[in-house]
């Protein structure tokens, strides 16, 4: 009885370890994504940038906006895409409008698309960064400045950028 | 176990009255009782997830909705799977551990009755749970089995007691295997060294930990998805910080153990069957165990293959691509050792025998597709579409579930002491053959010309194989009677006697013991020499 009891407690053990491990993989994750830039996070804050361009190249950048689901807003960009060359920064606008009768915060989350390319997509200035106050019934446009770093690996023609946006309440 | 416990079971095998033989069932803690409840309960569910398959199929009868609505085909589809892998074919299989193992192995019981009755008990409670959704407002969970974020997040009152039934499952098989490997490990007979175990033994050792590995990452991951939608977590959700492809990392990384979780045991009692009716000895046992070692090994770095489209860097296709293809290697060394043994062997087809064969033939079909879905660049074409369907089908049906026919009529005569009616298995084995190729045949040339998964209507070009599939699946359900009434017949002692060892080529233990097999057996161990 006495083996049983030590072989059950130490496979709870390891249930419990691997219950653990589970929640374990939360933080690995987000390590391993700060690294490689994978997941297509990118920096929350600006980023210095030295123009270097790169006429002989040209990236199609598509820009595209989301919702968090109910949120009461209009969020789209201004324009679908850009052909852009590498290493020259640009600017670009996002629409919002607070479709409420009351006073709205929000804020938008990047993502970049395809994954690996995330680090290689430098923002210098971003309405991302804070978060943004909205009169009832306001609409206005955002900027983002942006530049595609020379180093973007060579298969990579087209980059997305993403907005999701987020009525800050619905925060954690 | 002491003799006070055998006792207390003593008068009780035999109990007047309803209720104390209901009282008898509830609290028996005798492993062939408990066995028997495993495997009566995922027969029972066989027959509910069967149902569900049905809508599905009836649906899909023709181009254009007919039964159901969009949100209740999804319900079938969620459903079905879900009842499928942790209603039936799992605790099939732990119905054959507890029945199997100790006269394997020469031990008297499990070594932790009360918790293998706690372990079978939890089941009926939590599947009640799962299907007690269907009468939800907002219905069963519609998701799709692996509850994806954000969209399960959006599924309405069911998702709070679809999670707390994938805990209590996944309770239950954790202490299944708690209770397995410490009776591996602990109670063989005195000379039974693990190398002389039968194969069975060893398939459920690896199977076990398998699941004391998978199944906690799993209850992990469905409480992150309760703590995110009702305590304000947000670690699948873009606003706070999180990532919904996390989830599916974690989700696939009991995923893929799982699948072998599933078909491991199958393997086992497939090395049990095909040496009986070869006269042979299982070949290259010691390869047989490594190989499933590997197995299982490999299954737990090989996750990621489930998600090569949710946008992975080149380096980590390819490390899930050809990791995924390694396993061919040790999968290919059983299936060449099931067949080295068969090679000269004296063979006869009796009942467990085709199931073995058909097992054979059609698990390595599903193995094949499964190998064309390993490769990244072509399962960006494969992936969510029929193509997966009919893989998985293929594994899990003529795989997993014949694997537990054959083990089924290999040990009904030990368990009910009568020879089960062969000529109603054979029409079983080529009803349930035909038909399972009838429907999940089809299904590739549907997914390789385009069909997704999960829909209720699609276009017209794939209503003959749709209907093609739907017959097959209607006719595979109705064979599964024929098992139904083959059971019934044996258990209530309609058939000739069975010997204590009624197959002339078996191996093993459990052949020492009488058919029936008594209530308590190899109470003083045998030696093996």
């Amino acid at each position: 009885m006495k083996r049983h009891r030590e072989l059950t407690f130490k496979l709870a053990l390891m249930c419990v370890g691997m219950f653990g491990f589970g929640f374990a993989l939360v933080p690995l994750y987000d390590v391993f994504c700060e690294i490689t830039g994978l997941g297509g996070r990118t920096a929350g804050e600006a980023q210095q940038v030295t123009e270097n361009v790169d006429y002989d190249r040209t990236v199609r950048v598509e820009f595209v906006g989301s919702l968090a689901s109910g949120a009461p807003w209009e969020f789209r960009p201004t324009q679908s895409h850009m052909i852009v060359h590498p290493g020259k920064l640009y600017e670009t606008h996002y629409f919002a409008r607070n479709l409420t009768g009351r006073p709205l915060v929000g804020q938008a989350t990047p993502s970049v698309s395809p994954g690996i390319a995330a680090k290689h997509f430098k923002k210098v200035h971003c309405f991302c960064f804070t978060q943004q106050e909205f009169e009832p019934h306001e609409g206005r446009e955002m900027q983002v400045l942006f530049m595609v770093d020379p180093d973007l690996p060579e298969h990579i023609d087209t980059v997305t950028l993403g907005y999701t946006f987020f009525a800050l309440d619905q925060r954690s | 176990m002491s003799t006070t416990a055998i006792d207390v079971h003593a008068g009780h095998h035999h109990p007047k009255g309803v209720w104390p033989w209901i009282m008898r069932w509830v609290t028996t803690t005798n492993h062939k009782d408990i066995g028997t409840l495993y495997l009566t309960f995922s027969l029972v569910m066989l027959f509910v997830g069967g149902a569900l398959a049905w809508v599905i199929r009836a649906e899909l009868w023709e181009p254009g909705m007919q039964f159901v609505q969009p949100h209740v085909f999804n319900q079938m589809t969620t459903v079905h799977a879900l009842v499928m892998v942790f209603a039936a074919i799992m605790p099939a299989f732990a119905g054959f551990a507890n029945w199997m193992i100790p006269m394997l192995i020469g031990a008297p019981d499990m070594a932790l009755p009360r918790l293998n009755n706690w372990s079978f008990w939890l089941l009926p409670f939590a599947t009640g749970l799962l299907i007690l959704t269907f009468f939800l407002p907002g219905g069963a969970p519609a998701a799709g089995w692996t509850m994806y974020p954000p969209l399960v997040l959006q599924q309405g009152a069911s998702l709070p007691f679809s999670i707390f039934a994938v805990h209590l499952l996944g309770l239950s098989s954790i202490m299944a295997s708690i209770n397995i490997i410490v009776t591996i490990m602990n109670m063989r007979a005195p000379g039974m060294s693990l190398m002389k175990m039968p194969m069975f033994c060893w398939t459920w050792l690896i199977t076990a930990y398998l699941i004391i590995i998978a199944m906690p990452v799993l209850a992990g991951a469905v409480t992150m998805l309760l703590t995110d939608q009702f305590f304000g977590t947000s670690f699948f959700s873009a606003a706070g910080g999180g990532d919904p492809v996390m989830y599916q990392h974690i989700f696939w990384f009991f995923g893929h153990p799982e699948v072998y979780i599933i078909i491991l045991p199958a393997f086992g009692i497939i090395s049990q069957v095909i040496p009986a009716f070869s006269r042979k000895p299982l070949f290259g046992y010691a390869a047989m165990v490594y190989a499933t070692a590997a197995i299982a090994f490999l299954s737990l770095i090989v996750w990621a293959h489930h998600m090569f489209t949710v946008g992975m860097p080149l380096g980590g296709q390819l490390f899930f691509m050809l990791s995924t293809m390694l396993i061919a290697i040790p999968t290919g060394v059983k299936v060449f050792n099931w067949t080295a043994t068969m090679w000269r062997g004296s063979l006869t087809f009796e009942t467990p025998m085709l199931f073995a064969l058909g097992f054979l033939f059609m698990f390595t079909i599903g193995g094949f597709s499964g190998l064309m879905l390993a490769i990244a660049p072509a399962d960006f074409q494969y992936h969510d579409s029929y193509f997966v369907v009919a893989h998985f089908h293929y594994v899990l049906v003529p795989g997993a579930l014949f694997g537990a026919f054959a083990g089924a009529y290999y040990w009904l005569p030990k368990w009910t002491g009568v020879m089960y009616d062969e000529k109603l298995g054979r029409w079983h084995f080529w009803l349930s053959t035909i038909f399972v190729n009838l429907t999940f045949f089809p299904q590739h040339f549907l997914g390789l010309a385009g069909m997704p998964r999960r829909i209720p209507d699609y276009a017209v070009q794939f209503a003959d194989f749709n209907m093609m599939s739907s017959i097959g699946a209607f006719g595979f359900g109705a064979a599964q009677l024929l098992f139904v009434w083959i059971v019934i017949k044996a258990v209530r002692g309609k058939g000739e006697k069975a010997a204590d060892k009624p197959w002339e080529g078996a191996e093993g233990l459990e052949w020492t013991v009488p058919s029936p097999a008594p209530h308590h057996t190899f109470d003083t161990p045998p030696v093996i020499k």
